[in-house]
């Protein structure tokens, strides 16, 4: 599967957005902890990305991940 | 939260669902209006009873095999429902259960592996599996049927008794983990039901309920209905007991 770095963006901030944060505060440097995205959130988000991607992520993953930019670069590059 | 219709937009899964309480509760869910994916283990016979029972009550339900402890069972029997019925599973009653009855001192590691993978592991998986859908669906109802047994100490019956116990801890701390999505997650702590199960089961236990006498599959069923209903979409993380007051 091929995706661009700008798809797995647009999904990934839609997702978040589904979470409760505005879209337009879920900036690239936006922290998890900012945008009051918490451990269930990204449970969430690994599900998602899981089912559309065939990514992978494990708790230990989602542990360094501290930014919107971090999910989204390692997505993209394990998609990749 | 309020939905704009009930049943959502789903369809309703029962383990063991042949005979027994699982049989009361499968047709409990299809008379609300949910199509029920009503699995079996080995009683295909029977499950296939409750379907056509089903179906002649106007209700939509479908068979499906598997043995709950299989641990591909989850994936293979939601996708097996939610193809039959082109729905997703929104409501989950993990009611499958064995019970291995033996004193401690002798109770061997295959009674005791048996029941806790049945009664407590395989409704961790099928539970799991839920969430995936219901989180995202941001709606969905999981009943597990725990047991009296518990909550209140039955000679003889320890390992299930660890299993339910287990199984009503299980219940409220996944409870707490979903509850912001709209998923609701409780048990049912059936006490003396009148089933093949407690058939011969140490009848001791039947002196000491206070209604002084045992109850019925329907009785607990209709329980179960209301955990999956809409009006019970404040309810989780709740063990309801359906014991003619034995726990009381």
């Amino acid at each position: 599967m091929s995706v661009t770095k700008e798809q797995v963006q647009e999904r990934v901030v839609e997702a978040l957005a589904s979470f409760g944060p505005d879209a337009d505060t879920i900036t690239s440097s936006a922290t998890f902890e900012e945008l009051d995205i918490d451990s269930l959130d990204l449970v969430e988000l690994a599900q998602i990305v899981e089912d559309e991607y065939g990514v992978v992520l494990k708790g230990e993953d989602m542990k360094e991940l501290k930014t919107v930019g971090d999910v989204v670069e390692l997505i993209s590059t394990r998609a990749a | 939260m309020s939905e704009a219709s009930w049943p959502p937009a789903g369809c309703a899964l029962v383990t063991g669902g042949s005979r027994g309480i699982g049989a009361a509760i499968a047709k409990q869910l299809a008379a609300d209006g949910w199509a029920v994916g009503v699995n079996y283990r080995s009683e295909r016979a029977a499950a296939e009873a409750v379907v056509a029972e089903i179906e002649a009550a106007g209700g939509q339900a479908f068979a499906i095999a598997a043995d709950v402890t299989d641990p591909a069972a989850p994936a293979t029997t939601f996708q097996a429902v939610e193809q039959h019925f082109g729905l997703p599973v929104l409501a989950l009653v993990n009611n499958a259960g064995i019970s291995r009855d033996n004193l401690s001192p002798s109770l061997t590691d295959d009674e005791w592996d048996a029941v806790i993978d049945t009664n407590l592991t395989a409704a961790f998986r099928f539970t799991r599996q839920a969430l995936k859908t219901m989180m995202r669906a941001r709606t969905g109802r999981i009943v597990n049927i725990a047991s009296v047994v518990g909550l209140r100490a039955n000679a003889g019956q320890s390992n299930y008794g660890a299993a339910k116990a287990g199984l009503i801890q299980f219940t409220r701390t996944a409870a707490i983990e979903v509850a912001r999505r709209g998923v609701t997650i409780n048990a049912v702590a059936p006490g003396w039901i009148e089933t093949d199960m407690t058939a011969d089961v140490n009848k001791d236990l039947l002196d000491a309920v206070p209604a002084r006498r045992a109850g019925t599959p329907a009785e607990v069923a209709a329980c179960v209905g209301f955990l999956v209903s809409q009006q019970a979409s404040y309810v989780t993380g709740a063990v309801l007991a359906v014991d003619g007051g034995l726990g009381a």
